[in-house]
């Protein structure tokens, strides 16, 4: 990776508040394109709060946010198609069938039907594609949530604790859509640190909003590690 | 001190002032600026929108807040109004009494609104979107109730100076300046508390930390 | 404008499969019409008390199908698939704004007649055109207003309540010009042509309403 190229993801005293709260104080990264970066801190240290902004669902209330380039939130229109979030919910309409769903999407983000086929075939769909997503089971239904999230190929792959909602099994089917191999700069959340680590190129460590840690995974020292969650 | 405590004590002479000359007349002419304030609280959330500066956001909802209370005055003396003028404590045909219900009907609504919404920022926003639909509705409902209004008699509870012999004119005129007076007042002694407040909140947060303060509960106002 | 068709046919899907929003609100308009008849006792009911008791029921009916509107995406993370889309996003509000139109116009379909047959006292015949126009106005009105207001009462604890207490108050110059615009025409031998005050006054209420909206909508979206 040239050292010209832009950083996929720039971050410069980033902060966020709630109400009186400050839940993201003064947060600075640097991600660069391809990177994964891994995100660790207790629950309510800020982690899907940062992830939200980095999908542009948040605007930053100070700071520099920075996305391929792109300052939020004035520039967010741009890169919103650009990436992909998978989190806790599916985002999928219960009484509609997956291939419904993805049909919806597929217009939304204006990707052409043939796409649609293709990741219902990548995450092994095909055959339960005409079921009402309320009908399927919770594996089978984070597998859809997989492929709407890739759907439209994003650059940029917003996963909020992703080992957290799928099974082994389904988790090796994904892999390659939303795992290092599929090419795109990745952010992770994880409360757990171990299998985050192991991933990351980058690790970002919150502690109540703060930034404690920011570097290489090799750099977090384990005392460091525990200290995050207690 | 906060800037919105500047002129308060010369504000405050001039205006008890100014109310105590017109006094009993000013009842009946509360409502205009009630209008005014409602349709001046949708003015302030446009500001708000605009810029999301918490200021603004504040200036709307005391400018509702204060409006609403004058009009439920309004409505209280314009009902006696009526019970003076047709023997009845309310008459549909009085289009002014009419809209004046349907007006506070709506606005009342606000603070419910705004207690149900958690999220502080979303709150604002959603309070300001409401200023602004239901400060333009003011205007809107007025003229439709007007039209609705069959019955040509002449207009009891007058807006206008105009029809007004010159004595009454001089009385009307000093009346709405004191009640304009009474309203930024208000206005301003509501905000300096408001803004007294969140400050003295902060300093608390910055010396005790997070967790020595406790929530607001149940305020609707902005903070 | 191709979003906002696809959020539309997404939404007409929805409800065609499930059968939540337009069979409830037809049912609540009939039963209403049977309270009514009891409530007041008359064999028949024409003119201006006809058109104001199928206005009421028509406009309680709507707030059912307003109160449904956005739920679907609140809970099953419509939103924030939408808001992720490189789209315009005022395409959620012509979309919803033209589901709820559809959903009214099939409730006035199954409605309407139920009315001629079970209270009115003159044939439907004739004021047919002139009873569609004029709802057809009146649910404009009703379309863009009620998606406002269910957008803004959806992020609410007290969703089910914010709704109609915000909404009625801001459809009753709608309520008005639509009642006094079929009182003549529901009234035996009565013109078949519905007057134009009314009609212009509906007309100009949606122009305004559907400008205020398509400025505010966006502000609700965010979060």
């Amino acid at each position: 990776m040239s050292p010209d190229s832009p950083a996929a993801i720039e971050l410069r005293g980033l902060i966020r508040h709630f109400g009186e709260r400050t839940v993201l104080r003064e947060v600075s990264i640097q991600v660069p394109a391809g990177a994964t970066l891994a995100v660790l801190g207790r629950n309510g240290a800020g982690k899907s709060t940062l992830l939200r902004i980095l999908a542009t669902l948040l605007r930053p209330h100070g700071g520099e946010v920075r996305i391929f380039g792109e300052a939020l939130p004035r520039r967010g229109w741009a890169v919103r198609g650009r990436l992909g979030l998978l989190g806790h919910e599916p985002l999928l309409y219960r009484d509609l069938t997956g291939r419904e769903n993805l049909v919806y999407h597929a217009r939304l983000h204006r990707v052409e039907g043939s796409r649609v086929e293709e990741v219902l075939h990548a995450v092994g769909m095909e055959r339960r594609a005409e079921d009402p997503v309320r009908l399927l089971s919770r594996g089978m239904v984070q597998r859809l949530a997989v492929a709407r999230a890739v759907l439209h190929r994003p650059e940029l792959l917003l996963l909020d604790e992703p080992r957290s909602n799928l099974d082994p099994a389904a988790g090796d089917l994904v892999e390659p859509l939303i795992g290092r191999a599929s090419g795109a700069t990745r952010v992770i959340t994880s409360h757990d640190p171990q299998s985050a680590l192991a991933e990351a190129d980058v690790v970002l460590a919150l502690k109540d909003g703060r930034a404690v840690y920011s570097g290489p995974p090799a750099g977090l020292a384990a005392e460091a590690l525990t200290e995050l969650y207690r | 001190m906060t800037p919105h405590v500047r002129h308060l004590r010369g504000l405050s002479i001039a205006t008890a002032l100014v109310i105590t000359v017109a006094f009993v007349l000013v009842f009946f002419y509360a409502p205009l600026d009630a209008l005014c304030g409602f349709v001046l609280g949708g003015v302030f959330a446009v500001g708000y929108l605009r810029t999301g500066e918490r200021i603004w956001d504040m200036r709307s909802y005391c400018a509702i807040h204060i409006s609403l209370i004058f009009s439920i005055g309004g409505l209280l003396a314009g009902s006696i109004w009526a019970k003076a003028s047709w023997g009845h404590w309310w008459v549909w045909q009085e289009p002014t009494l009419v809209s004046y219900l349907i007006v506070i009907l709506l606005f009342a609504t606000y603070q419910p609104l705004r207690f149900s919404i958690e999220d502080p920022e979303r709150q604002s926003r959603y309070a300001a979107v409401f200023a602004v639909v239901a400060g333009a509705f003011v205007p809107i409902n007025f003229i439709v109730v007007r039209l609705s209004a069959e019955y040509v008699h002449p207009r009891v509870l007058n807006l206008e100076g105009g029809n007004l012999p010159g004595p009454m004119k001089l009385t009307f005129y000093t009346a709405l300046l004191g009640i304009a007076l009474l309203f930024a007042t208000l206005m301003k002694y509501e905000m300096a508390a408001k803004a007294t407040r969140m400050e003295t909140r902060r300093l608390r947060r910055a010396l005790l930390g997070d967790d020595a303060l406790r929530p607001l509960g149940r305020s609707a106002a902005p903070s | 404008m191709r979003t906002a068709v696809a959020i539309l046919r997404k939404d007409l899907l929805l409800e065609l499969r499930t059968l939540e929003t337009v069979p409830a609100m037809a049912l609540f308009a009939i039963t209403t019409f049977v309270i009514f008849h009891f409530g007041l006792n008359r064999p028949s009911i024409s003119g201006q008390l006809a058109a104001g008791v199928l206005t009421a029921t028509l406009l309680f009916a709507g707030m059912l199908g307003i109160n449904r509107l956005f739920v679907a995406e609140r809970e099953q993370g419509g939103f924030d698939a939408f808001l992720l889309a490189p789209v315009d996003r005022s395409a959620m509000l012509v979309a919803k704004a033209a589901a709820l139109f559809i959903y009214l116009a099939a409730l006035e379909v199954i409605a309407v007649p139920a009315f001629g047959l079970l209270l009115l006292g003159r044939s439907l015949g004739p004021p047919l055109p002139a009873i569609v126009l004029i709802l057809a106005l009146a649910d404009v009105a009703l379309a863009v207003i009620g998606t406002l207001v269910s957008a803004i009462a959806v992020q609410t604890r007290a969703r089910d309540l914010i709704g109609p207490i915000v909404g009625l108050p801001l459809l009753v110059p709608a309520l008005i010009a639509t009642a006094r615009g079929l009182g003549p025409v529901l009234t035996p031998h009565g013109s078949v042509s519905p007057p134009g005050k009314w009609l212009a006054v509906l007309a100009l209420y949606d122009v305004i309403n559907a400008l205020l909206a398509y400025a505010v909508f966006d502000f609700l979206l965010e979060e």
